[in-house]
């Protein structure tokens, strides 16, 4: 075990991908030499030559579509977009023709590769280093879309993703790379997608959360437990495909639930939470479902701590429910 | 005119000089029943769409030379990204008609199982055919990405990326031609400029000198053929594959060709192709300049063009009348191949489309006609 913040992690992750399989390899805008801009790529030229990690032109659309050519001829790329915000010159190759390949081509060619990309607020990066698109991926069957919240998730989520047969979209959780710190296993191992994770038990409400999201409702649920509120914390871990049975089991469990991202509310992953858990359990709520989010306005920056959601928020919230 | 000169081989009467085609006499043969062939698929599928018995096809008459030409210099062992306009690659390589007629009806027996309109293609044997997508220049990054992994394995195999003149103004060919370009690629861009992209004349696709220039700016040689001489693009794809395989880069030709029908069975191009246009092409018909060349070398004479196209007609209506009475795709089709093992909740909305069947029998048909 070692002691690592999630961004060491996703480091160790891909490190010990590439050891595993020769046919991993690592590229983007600056990730080579550099390490990234991040530095989650660090050390893996030094480690495994450029052929196996190298920087690539600036263009979003030729890293995706040259992945995508690289997976469906037996390598298994690993692309990074610098941030997320930057990935929508990409959106035609991983809408179009990744998620779609398999299914286009009866199976004769398929795309297993991973888009690593940091994405949400917290480095007051403004309009275009802080938005959270994961939503416009989630309505893409053939893909898959997973965002880690923990140093152990981010290296086990990372390496399932690599070993996945599909295309895999990794959201990483740009606020949390140097804020958190946890044990991680040494070597490799992986944690199964579409799983989620219980943050924290609790038997009064339920709050379904991911990414930068967790710690918040992990505060919250702490200042509600003060004035005697039980909350479970739920971290989906893989949005896409979902967990729908553990997402309804969770909601029943307390008849009371919110729904916390920070991306804008309007089609947000938070109205399919609420809509299937209305759709299969609806007899079993005490109050309506809840959503705390982003406002639905691009992502200011001088004020980026009144637009994420905060503690204070999700409690608000948390509170509404409980006294229905 | 092009600042880079048009090579050709073929003179108008056929005559070739002292150049080596590198085919043997049943290698030419091949080439020239693969151009018949193409036009009876071609001919038989504007005749289903307008019986109805399809809903669509794509005409590739006046540019088979450009098609069986560079087909002709790949190796079975190489990938072809192809453009939708490419009927000629499949079937040089072996491809049987009837297993394009399968996806022509969107049957049971298509590759695609039904999922993608016709023409949209893929095939994995007996060479890799990229299955085609209808976003225009999104595989000519994906073919520079395939062709970079057969570098880094040391492969001795390249990937021909086919497009047309409106494919030049994609996203996909300036990014696939620059990292194409910086990775030393064994790529080969093959654009085939046959003047229209739909109703759109080149002129108004493009201010540059043609679209060969447009590979000088990415460090990717350019090359101008005459792409109604099939010896001369055969050449000119033979070098640009060489190149590739011996770890020289890529190569970006653009073929001078002239659609002779309309984009699409569903398209009228006397709306905007003038006649006189139309009228100078015909006169370059790939076909009967190869027939000459054949004649030349006491290959071909009088009255064979018609003894095999009949053939290949036959063998053609042959493969739509089995493709036409194969079933279609079953209901579970829909659902799989979306990943690799089916999600829950695609299961389950499978499982509830079944249910649906049993109880209140099977949809109706939509009557929807392809506009484009």
């Amino acid at each position: 075990m070692a002691n690592l913040t999630l961004l060491q992690a996703v480091n160790d992750g891909l490190k010990n991908a590439m050891r595993d399989d020769p046919s991993v390899l690592v590229f983007g805008e600056d990730v080579g030499p550099k390490g990234g801009v991040f530095l989650a790529t660090e050390g893996l030229t030094a480690e495994f030559g450029e052929e196996r990690c190298f920087d690539t032109p600036l263009s979003e659309d030729g890293i995706i579509g040259a992945a995508i050519g690289m997976a469906m001829n037996g390598l298994r790329p690993v692309a990074e977009i610098q941030f997320q915000d930057f990935i929508f010159p990409a959106f035609d190759q991983i809408v179009s023709e990744a998620a779609k390949l398999r299914y286009r081509s009866g199976g004769q060619y398929t795309a297993p590769m991973v888009i690593r990309t940091p994405y949400g607020g917290g480095i007051r990066g403004g309009l275009y280093h802080s938005q959270s698109g994961e939503a416009y991926f989630c309505h893409t069957p053939g893909l898959k879309v997973v965002i880690p919240s923990t140093p152990h998730d981010a290296k086990g989520l990372l390496i399932a993703s690599i070993q996945d047969p599909d295309p895999v979209l990794f959201l990483e959780p740009k606020a949390l790379y140097r804020s958190v710190k946890g044990e991680v296993p040494e070597g490799s191992y992986s944690v199964e997608l579409s799983t989620m994770r219980t943050a924290r038990e609790g038997d009064d409400v339920t709050v379904f959360c991911y990414g930068a999201m967790v710690p918040v409702c992990e505060q919250a649920a702490e200042s509600a437990a003060a004035s005697g509120i039980s909350v479970e914390v739920i971290d989906l871990r893989t949005l896409y495909p979902l967990d729908e049975e553990g997402v309804l089991a969770a909601a029943r469990k307390t008849g009371r639930v919110v729904n916390v991202h920070e991306a804008p509310r309007f089609c947000g992953y938070g109205a399919e939470l609420s809509a299937i858990i209305a759709e299969h359990a609806i007899e079993h709520m005490e109050a309506p479902i809840m959503r705390v989010t982003g406002f639905d306005t691009p992502f200011p920056n001088t004020l980026e701590h009144n637009y994420l959601p905060d503690h204070r928020r999700v409690l608000d919230a948390i509170e509404r429910v409980h006294a229905f | 005119m092009s600042v880079y000169e048009e090579f050709k081989v073929l003179s108008a009467d056929g005559s070739a000089g002292d150049h080596d085609p590198g085919l043997s006499d049943e290698g030419l043969l091949h080439c020239y029943r693969t151009m018949l062939m193409v036009r009876a698929f071609d001919d038989t599928a504007m005749k289903l769409q307008r019986s109805g018995r399809i809903g669509f096809s794509i005409p590739n008459r006046g540019i088979e030379a450009t098609q069986v030409g560079a087909a002709s210099a790949l190796k079975t062992s190489d990938w072809i990204f192809p453009s939708y306009r490419d009927f000629g690659m499949p079937i040089y390589h072996g491809v049987e008609v009837v297993e394009m007629m399968h996806n022509m009806f969107g049957n049971a027996l298509d590759s695609a199982k039904g999922r993608q309109m016709p023409v949209h293609f893929s095939f994995e044997d007996p060479i890799r055919f990229v299955s085609i997508s209808s976003p225009i220049g999104t595989h000519i990054p994906q073919g520079v990405g395939a062709a970079h992994a057969m570098k880094l394995r040391g492969e001795d195999s390249v990937a021909l990326i086919s497009f047309g003149d409106g494919g030049t103004s994609s996203l996909g060919f300036h990014s696939g031609l620059n990292f194409a370009g910086v990775w030393k690629s064994p790529a080969v861009f093959l654009c085939q400029n046959n003047g229209y992209a739909i109703s759109m004349p080149t002129e108004k696709q493009t201010a540059s000198d043609g679209f060969a220039v447009k590979g000088e700016a990415y460090g990717v040689p350019g090359v101008v053929v005459d792409g109604n001489d099939l010896l001369a693009v055969r050449e000119v794809t033979r070098e640009a594959v060489e190149r590739a395989r011996a770890g020289e880069g890529p190569t970006l030709i653009e073929a001078l060709t002239f659609r002779m029908g309309g984009h699409s069975t569903s398209d009228d191009p006397t709306r905007y192709v003038p006649e006189a246009l139309v009228a100078e092409w015909e006169k370059k018909d790939p076909v009967p300049r190869f027939e000459a060349y054949l004649a030349s070398r006491g290959l071909w004479k009088e009255g064979d063009r018609e003894a095999l196209y009949e053939e290949c007609m036959a063998e053609v209506k042959e493969a739509a009348d089995v493709a036409q009475a194969t079933e279609a795709p079953s209901l579970e089709t829909i659902f799989s191949d979306v990943y690799e093992e089916v999600p829950d909740h695609i299961r389950a909305q499978g499982e509830a489309a079944f249910d649906l069947l049993r109880r209140k029998g099977d949809a109706a048909a939509g009557d929807g006609e392809f506009p484009l």
